[in-house]
């Protein structure tokens, strides 16, 4: 992220500051009144997700040797491996997802045979790709656990793991729901927990969460995501 | 047909619509003439005594077979993971306590356990607060597997034994109660430890509990396993064999009761589980009789981890000593519940300036998690619950998703329900367990 526009903020005599409301700067994102805190112009910078050098340690050079023997895309599928707090993460090119849990399950040397949860995060301002697909598998042979993640621009389209893990099928539809992410394949692929007449995917970061004031005491305080919090 | 009384009918385009309650069943069927009609679709639920909250299920059923079932959920979505992103880290606890609300308990260990390894203080979690923690979440088990034998026995017709079992699972809220000042949604376990020490008294009525559970287990046994309607209404009934479970990701009893002893905390354990003796009670008829066996077996377990746990709770700090996490407060129970200790209000307002800043940041503004994602997977009353906690190094979660076990395992309805009797979906659908505030979230 860059540091545009750091100009120190409520510098000039009477004027009001001029707090930017993204969540990566300032301090309490208030717009509107004068900060005197000082801390109006901070920035907070996010360090890209890096990958990491072999060897990874503890089991996972083993799981991404074992894919990589047993997959010959492996070199293009895959674009880079994540090891962050002893978990491995496997960053996967979106069209090739199906096929790399296909060997993730089959593969005598892998056996993933249970999805355990699929799920999506938005990026928004961190990465151009900003819906994030995330799928946790896990060994029950060799008890191991591993993590597939894919990333794709809003409304952008992942092919289903349903054939491959049938327990996809709801989640996948919560993910589309939540976030807009289109399975192509999917067998349903509809609304699960909002209504089906809904309109946005209330995940987004830029979906508000919205409420209303509540007096407490006389004193009336704003919706949750109109307050004024530390970023 | 008659339109007097409450079993109205309207024509629409896709045929004739009945809105019908309790005892009207009859007038229907007799007017429907089985030669031309023989499907009808009926909608049980979202509001229907048997379906475990607010479930919809729309069966297609031939005469009294059903040939397709459909699941219809989210009218109990409350936004639980987006709340979360809107507070900080340790307020998370009251967000997600309330999803699965028979499991708080499960759902704050899930969500504590993966702040403590964004954090990286896995390992610096006190023994008594490990200690405390099983044997909370042990109880917990207990009280939801007794809501579980109380509801299906109700829905399969055994009455007495929703008393039974609601009976007893009051004893364990009392201990929570007594403990953390809440029957349910507790928020008690918080990062980095618990919110407050066991009392005395708790620990004597755990004791006494362990006294007097073994019997009503015996006595619950007694009442149901030779009856012969109770075998007749499990027994072969909504079968789920472990390739089933496995290709619908089904966890929990439910695969256990198909024979694969999976159980996390055996074999992926967390919160110290590898230092207690306990065995993973499995079947082998993969139907609802096995279910009701590997969850009386469950309980039988769980009492012998926490008697366990009792025996290793030695006195010692409940809580991370680093006070950069530490929640600053000196929690006490009023005679309101919960809230700050006035000894220790006394001292910040009054003593100590410093600790007063220390509290009002750490309160006001939260510790900050080091960018990352993690993922926990604990085992739940009803299968895996994994929580997938993402940083942006921020006070606030960036994103939290719970993966439910009830959410899951509901998939397996259909699997369970085509082809067998719409009575047999009642004992299936109640066999998975499913709580829909967990499911919905």
């Amino acid at each position: 992220m860059s540091l545009e526009s750091s100009e120190p903020v409520g510098a000039e005599l009477g004027a009001p500051a001029q707090t930017p409301s993204s969540p990566h700067k300032g301090m309490f994102g208030i717009e509107g009144t004068g900060d005197v805190s000082g801390f109006g112009g901070l920035v907070r910078r996010k360090p890209d997700v890096v990958g990491s050098p072999k060897p990874y340690g503890s089991y996972f050079d083993e799981v991404t040797d074992a894919l990589e023997e047993a997959y010959p895309g492996f070199a293009d599928a895959i674009e880079k491996v994540v090891v962050d707090r002893d978990e491995l993460t496997l960053h996967i090119v979106p069209e090739k997802i199906a096929e790399v849990a296909q060997i993730m399950r089959d593969d005598e040397s892998l056996r993933f045979e249970l999805c355990s949860s699929v799920s999506g995060v938005d990026y928004l301002n961190s990465d151009t790709r900003r819906l994030h697909v995330i799928y946790q598998l896990t060994s029950m042979t060799y008890r191991r656990r591993v993590r597939l993640e894919v990333a794709v621009p809003a409304g952008g389209s992942v092919p289903t793991v349903t054939s491959v893990y049938p327990t996809a099928d709801w989640q996948e539809r919560e993910a589309y729901d939540m976030f807009g992410v289109l399975f192509t394949g999917h067998p349903n692929l509809t609304r699960i927990l909002m209504p089906d007449d809904w309109e946005g995917h209330p995940q987004l970061k830029d979906y508000p969460l919205g409420g209303v004031p509540v007096e407490y005491k006389g004193a009336e305080i704003p919706p949750p995501d109109q307050r004024r919090v530390y970023q | 047909m008659t339109s007097s009384g409450y079993a109205t009918e309207r024509e629409t385009t896709e045929g004739r619509v009945f809105t019908v309650t309790g005892g009207d069943w009859d007038t229907i069927t007799g007017s429907i003439d089985p030669l031309s009609n023989e499907k009808i679709v009926v909608n049980m639920g979202p509001q229907h005594p048997s379906t475990h909250g607010v479930l919809r299920l729309v069966l297609e059923l031939e005469g009294e077979t059903v040939t397709e079932a459909r699941c219809v959920i989210g009218y109990l979505h409350t936004g639980i993971e987006k709340n979360l992103e809107y507070r900080n880290w340790t307020q998370g606890t009251t967000f997600v306590t309330r999803a699965d609300y028979l499991a708080p308990l499960f759902n704050e260990a899930g969500y504590v356990l993966g702040v403590e390894k964004l954090l990286g203080i896995t390992d610096d979690i006190t023994e008594r607060a490990q200690t405390i923690r099983v044997l909370f979440m042990e109880l917990n088990r207990i009280s939801s597997h007794l809501v579980w034998l109380a509801t299906a026995g109700m829905e399969i017709g055994a009455i007495s034994m929703m008393l039974y079992g609601f009976r007893e699972r009051e004893y364990i809220l009392d201990i929570f109660e007594e403990t953390t000042g809440l029957r349910m949604n507790h928020a008690y376990f918080r990062p980095g430890g618990v919110a407050n020490d066991i009392p005395e008294s708790a620990i004597k009525k755990i004791r006494d509990f362990l006294v007097y559970m073994p019997k009503k287990l015996k006595e619950y046994e007694d009442l149901l396993s030779g009856q012969i309607i109770w075998q007749q209404r499990t027994q072969g009934v909504a079968v789920l064999d472990v390739t089933g479970c496995l290709a619908l990701g089904i966890t929990g009893p439910v695969l256990r009761s198909a024979g694969l002893a999976w159980d996390l905390r055996k074999t992926l354990p967390y919160s110290g589980y590898e230092n207690y003796e306990f065995d993973v009670p499995t079947a082998t008829t993969g139907d609802v009789w096995g279910r009701y066996q590997v969850r009386m077996a469950e309980m039988r377990e769980s009492l012998k981890i926490v008697e366990q746990a009792l025996d290793r709770l030695k006195p010692g700090p409940i809580f991370i000593a680093d006070k950069k996490i530490a929640w600053p407060a000196q929690l006490a129970l009023g005679v309101d519940g919960m809230g700050n200790s006035l000894e220790h209000v006394a001292n910040i307002m009054g003593q100590s300036m410093e600790s007063l800043i220390h509290h009002f940041k750490l309160v006001t503004e939260g510790f900050r998690v080091p960018a990352g994602q993690v993922y926990i997977g604990i085992e739940h009353p009803r299968g895996e619950l994994g929580v997938h906690v993402v940083s942006d190094g921020g006070t606030h979660p960036y994103r939290v998703h719970m993966r439910d076990p009830s959410f899951v395992n509901l998939q397996a309805i259909p699997a369970m329900a085509e082809g067998a009797l719409i009575a047999d979906v009642i004992a299936g659908g109640a066999s998975l367990d499913p709580v829909m505030g967990g499911c919905d979230r």
